[in-house]
């Protein structure tokens, strides 16, 4: 048996959230980033036993033995990319939240860093389960977390926005649950139940029953990486959310669709998915299209990121279908990069709404001139989200489109579009928001307002990372490159002969 | 003489240990009776504690002996064949036992309606009288709603164990006429309860009925009330089945009435709102178990080999009971009344294992045992729910309107949590015990190869779970409501709630236990 690892991992944080339900006083903000960065540690640490031995991470102990469940955890270089994701994210988060104001009718402090804590902890139990069941179970778990965090600390219609929100994830997981117990089913037939991933993988899950359920899986992964048509509920969401949630919201736990379909998708239903991947990929062109120029098109900061998102997850959908190594591979690196870029985005459009209370696009101007680091770190942070070179995006969305390129010309070239549009929303925000004259608001709200030491104690972190594994990014390709053979390998699809070379 | 007389009577064989947990149960209504009738002055203070003395006692003790005697492994016919030991029913005893307790103990609560119960003085006193109004004065109480309690308890520990249709038919009148007068001895809205209770009565004695005459048909068929002897003439008839169809389906008619079932279903939403709400909740998981249990002992034992003509039959009711118990819980604007439609929706979705009729492989649930388990995580949060929907009050008494549940959270987060806890468990949401139950009934129903209503259960799941989530909308989001407050309760609720809700998390995350016990106790005896 080895050490549980993953298991402490994840406890860590929700012990932490369930301590913070206690009457604390006023010690809950330290008490939150005491835990936050114990698992940041704990998160390091296990990154640490997984470049040793990835094995060594495994733990499988039977859960639920008359149906075959298993506490089985365990991580592959995607799932551990996303857990380091994770425990680096949360800290910050609680970091740019430090000062939230809590009036309004809304709760206080305490609750949120719980919330949030718990969150974190789930996530981290979805990213590394190996049972179906468990991963169906902490896939569910985190709606309800980020439902109270919407509704707790949301804008003026949180309500519609939480439940819009948790309508949808469920409808989605409720479908999803008809094929988990479809799966079982099957299992069951062919002797002794198991929910293993292994075991589920050497039964044939081919033919129509096979593509039934994988189309329950992969209705649920759509909704939760917002794919259009099925993403409206994110654009409300991520509105009436805080930056904060917003950013654990999009930038981790929407990552859990795009890893269920590399992991579940192609890795238990490969014959369905290779049925499927046209479709996908025409709903992955849709998405990066039709989100850009929602984006393009929105007034609200919050909405706006949100669609730059749907953008970027249709170019990780895109990667994963086209099925190549190179596609595969980039779309998980992009997934990691995702996260940051959005958390960089959403939190700096958070410290906007801080100074000004309102996230109309319209509402400033000349900023630049009053606080110049704030307009360079906001620069940045759209930088990244338009893929510039040396950024960490520009990595991932070339492997993709390279990846892309080698099987199907002509969905990189659409696809690449999108890239044009995003350099299109990007600078617009930026020339409205901190160019030109200086406004009476910008005025009003800036003067004297540059980044305090606690927004640069977040935003310094994560520009970090970007820019480290933008001009490095070797190390964190070679993590997930294993992820994308494997999956290569499930689906029985070779690679076309390469066209792109000298990029890794 | 006497030599004659031994061939034309043998001594019936009671097994008295076996049966000790009804006949405990029973000996305790019936001593309650007394003690209600005849206490002397000097002790009649000390009644309460007498009556709750007698019942938890005797609970208890009919408890350890369902334990004691599974350990031991006793099963078989009892009582001359006319009840059945097996799984099932160990099952069932200790499931109704604890909620029986649980549910009954609420009974008992004072503090938060300013010292008497929310039962009125007696169940026999004229509503709006003079008497009535004198004994209310004078705190004239009587005790009798514990006994009832017990009676109807007994009757659904037979019920569940009957394995011929006439003890069937004696236990449901046995459990079913102490309900009928419990529904009507609310202190509050007098009215309201009676004319629930009435309603109860007429369409409880009307089903009666057609159960009766269903028997009487099967009996014709059959020529014995033994569900062993129903079995083997189904599958070798001596007369035409025209008999047994209809037989068939007056009986089941009868039994999902108590199931609540549509198009059976009528009365449950008057009642759950007209009856004391601690009656409500005993009812809503009690009469649901037992209920469910017999029906499942009827069908799979005596017409499993009909299986063919009913399954169809029974898919088409669940899909009905599904989407009218999701759909018009979506408008409900009352606490209790979406809980009686939530009761319907939940009857469907336990419909669904029942159509299944998955009877395969050892250690897997079967659906039997999926039921078992589905009605012991939706009881716990039952009982955990009903009790707190007595301390929501206004001044008058208790308010079970969404207006004086909105803002709960900011007047008392606990209260608020521990209600959302029950509605995720009721929503079927994972972490909670009523994940488990939902995902073993459709994988019952799936195996048996009713996979397309697997898939209709999953979507009319998503329409509930939107009324329950409703309520926490309300709860959380809602503006505070300023002419309701959380009332203080004493242990007698504060005990079963946080026993459902500790019960809710356990099951959810370990579940395990319970499920391979029920998993190992899921086949019905002969």
């Amino acid at each position: 048996m080895n050490f549980p690892w993953l298991t402490i991992l994840g406890l860590l944080p929700i012990a932490g959230g369930l301590a913070l339900f206690l009457p604390v006083k006023g010690a809950s903000r330290p008490l939150g980033m005491f835990f936050a960065l114990a698992t940041l540690v704990m998160g390091l640490a296990t990154a640490g036993v997984y470049g040793a031995d990835p094995a060594s991470l495994t733990v499988q102990a039977p859960w639920i033995r008359a149906i075959g469940a298993w506490w089985a955890l365990g991580a592959d270089g995607m799932g551990l990319a996303m857990v380091l994701m994770t425990v680096v994210l949360t800290p910050l988060v609680l970091l740019a939240e430090w000062k939230l104001p809590f009036e309004g009718g809304k709760w206080g402090p305490q609750a949120f860093i719980a919330l949030l804590l718990i969150l974190e902890g789930l996530s981290i139990f979805v990213f590394t389960a190996n049972d179906v069941l468990l991963f169906y179970l902490f896939f569910e778990a985190t709606l309800i977390p980020v439902y109270f965090l919407i509704i707790g600390y949301g804008g003026a219609r949180r309500g519609y926005a939480a439940i819009k929100f948790l309508l949808f994830s469920l409808a989605g997981g409720l479908i999803m649950l008809a094929s988990v117990i479809g799966l079982y089913a099957v299992s069951s037939s062919q002797g002794a139940p198991s929910y293993l991933l292994g075991d589920l993988q050497r039964i044939d899950l081919g033919g129509d029953l096979g593509r039934w359920l994988m189309v329950g899986f992969l209705i649920a992964f759509v909704i939760k990486a917002p794919m259009v048509p099925l993403h409206t509920w994110l654009p409300d969401a991520a509105e009436q959310s805080t930056p904060g949630t917003a950013t654990m919201l999009v930038g981790v736990l929407d990552k859990i669709g795009t890893f269920g379909m590399i992991k579940f998708c192609l890795g238990l239903f490969p014959e369905a998915s290779r049925w499927a991947a046209p479709v996908m990929m025409f709903l992955a062109l849709v998405s990066i299209l039709w989100g850009a120029l929602a984006a393009i098109a929105s007034t609200n900061l919050m909405r706006l990121v949100a669609y730059t998102s749907v953008s970027h997850f249709g170019f990780m959908v895109l990667g994963i279908y086209v099925m190549t190594t190179q596609g595969i591979s980039g779309s998980v690196f992009y997934m990691l990069n995702h996260g940051f870029s959005t958390a960089a985005l959403f939190l700096v459009v958070g410290f906007l709404i801080h100074r000004s209370g309102s996230a109309d696009i319209n509402a400033f101007g000349g900023a630049q001139k009053l606080v110049p680091v704030f307009s360079g770190v906001f620069l940045v942070a759209w930088l990244s989200a338009l893929g510039l070179p040396g950024l960490s995006t520009f990595v991932s969305e070339f492997m993709v489109l390279a990846g892309t390129f080698g099987r199907e010309p002509w969905y990189a070239a659409i696809a690449a579009i999108g890239v044009i549009l995003a350099a299109v929303y990007a600078l617009r925000v930026y020339r409205v928001v901190m160019t030109g004259p200086v406004t009476d608001a910008s005025q009003a709200h800036f003067v004297g307002r540059d980044l305090t030491v606690l927004e640069k104690a977040v935003m310094v972190p994560i520009i970090g990372v970007m820019l480290v594994l933008g001009f490095y990014p070797q190390p964190a390709v070679q993590l997930v490159e294993p992820t994308a053979q494997t999956a290569m390998q499930r689906v029985q699809v070779a690679d076309p002969a390469p066209v792109v070379k000298g990029e890794k | 003489m006497t030599s004659m007389l031994v061939p034309l009577f043998t001594a019936p064989v009671i097994e008295f240990r076996e049966l000790a947990p009804v006949l405990i149960l029973f000996a305790a209504a019936i001593v309650g009776v007394l003690v209600d009738a005849f206490l002397l002055r000097d002790w009649r203070r000390w009644r309460d504690e007498i009556q709750m003395g007698l019942l938890i006692g005797s609970t208890v003790a009919a408890l350890v002996y369902v334990v004691l005697n599974a350990r031991k492994g006793l099963s078989g016919p009892l009582a001359m064949g006319s009840l059945m030991l097996d799984g099932p029913t160990y099952v069932a005893w200790g499931a109704l036992l604890v909620f029986g307790l649980l549910a009954v103990l609420v009974f008992r609560e004072r503090r938060v309606n300013g010292g008497v119960t929310v039962f009125a003085s007696a169940a026999s006193s004229v509503p709006g009288s003079v008497e009535e109004a004198e004994a209310d004065r004078v705190r004239l109480e009587q005790t009798e709603v514990y006994p009832l309690a017990l009676f109807a308890l007994t009757g659904m520990l037979v019920f569940v164990a009957a394995n011929d249709l006439l003890t069937l038919f004696v236990a449901l009148e046995v459990f079913s006429l102490p309900l009928y007068l419990l529904c009507g001895m609310a202190r509050r809205r007098r009215l309201l309860s009676q004319e629930a209770s009435l309603k109860y009565f007429l369409l409880g004695a009307f089903s009666s009925g057609i159960f009766l005459f269903g028997v009487a048909l099967l009996y014709a068929f059959a020529g014995s009330f033994r569900l062993g002897d129903i079995a083997a003439a189904v599958t070798a008839p001596q007369y035409g089945r025209g008999l047994l169809y209809a037989g068939l389906v007056l009986l089941v008619v009868g039994l999902l009435f108590k199931v609540g079932v549509v198009p059976f279903h009528n009365w449950t939403p008057d009642v759950y709102v007209g009856a004391p709400t601690p009656v409500t909740g005993f009812m809503a998981i009690c009469t649901k178990l037992a209920a469910v249990l017999a029906t499942l002992r009827v069908l799979y034992v005596a017409l499993g080999g009909e299986r063919w003509s009913w399954q169809p039959m029974l898919a088409v009711l669940a899909v009905l009971t599904m989407a009218l118990g999701a759909v018009a819980g979506l408008t409900q604007r009352d606490v209790k009344r979406m809980l009686a439609y939530s009761s319907i929706a939940h009857a469907g979705f336990l419909l669904t294992a029942v159509v299944g009729a998955s009877q395969d492989a050892a250690r897997t649930p079967t659906s039997v045992s999926a039921i078992l388990f589905y009605l012991i995580a939706y009881g716990f949060a039952t009982v955990g729910a009903f009790g707190l929907v007595t301390m929501v009050r206004n001044e008058a008494g208790e308010d079970n309107s969404f207006a004086a549940w909105s803002g709960l959270a900011k007047k008392n987060p606990w209260i608020a949590g521990l209600m959302s806890l029950f509605l995720l468990s009721f929503a079927g949401i994972p972490l909670t015990a009523g994940f488990i139950g939902k995902w073993t009934v459709f994988a019952a129903a799936w195996r048996g190869g009713y996979s397309w209503l697997v898939v209709v259960a999953v979507l009319l799941s998503l329409v509930a779970a939107y009324f329950y989530l409703r309520l926490i909308v309300v709860m959380f989001g809602g503006e505070p409501a300023r002419n309701s407050f959380v009332s203080e309760a004493s242990g007698w609720t504060w005990v079963p709630v946080l026993i459902g809700a500790a019960a809710t998390v356990w099951l959810g995350v370990l579940p395990d236990s319970v499920l391979s016990v029920a998993s190992g106790l899921g086949t019905f005896l002969r």
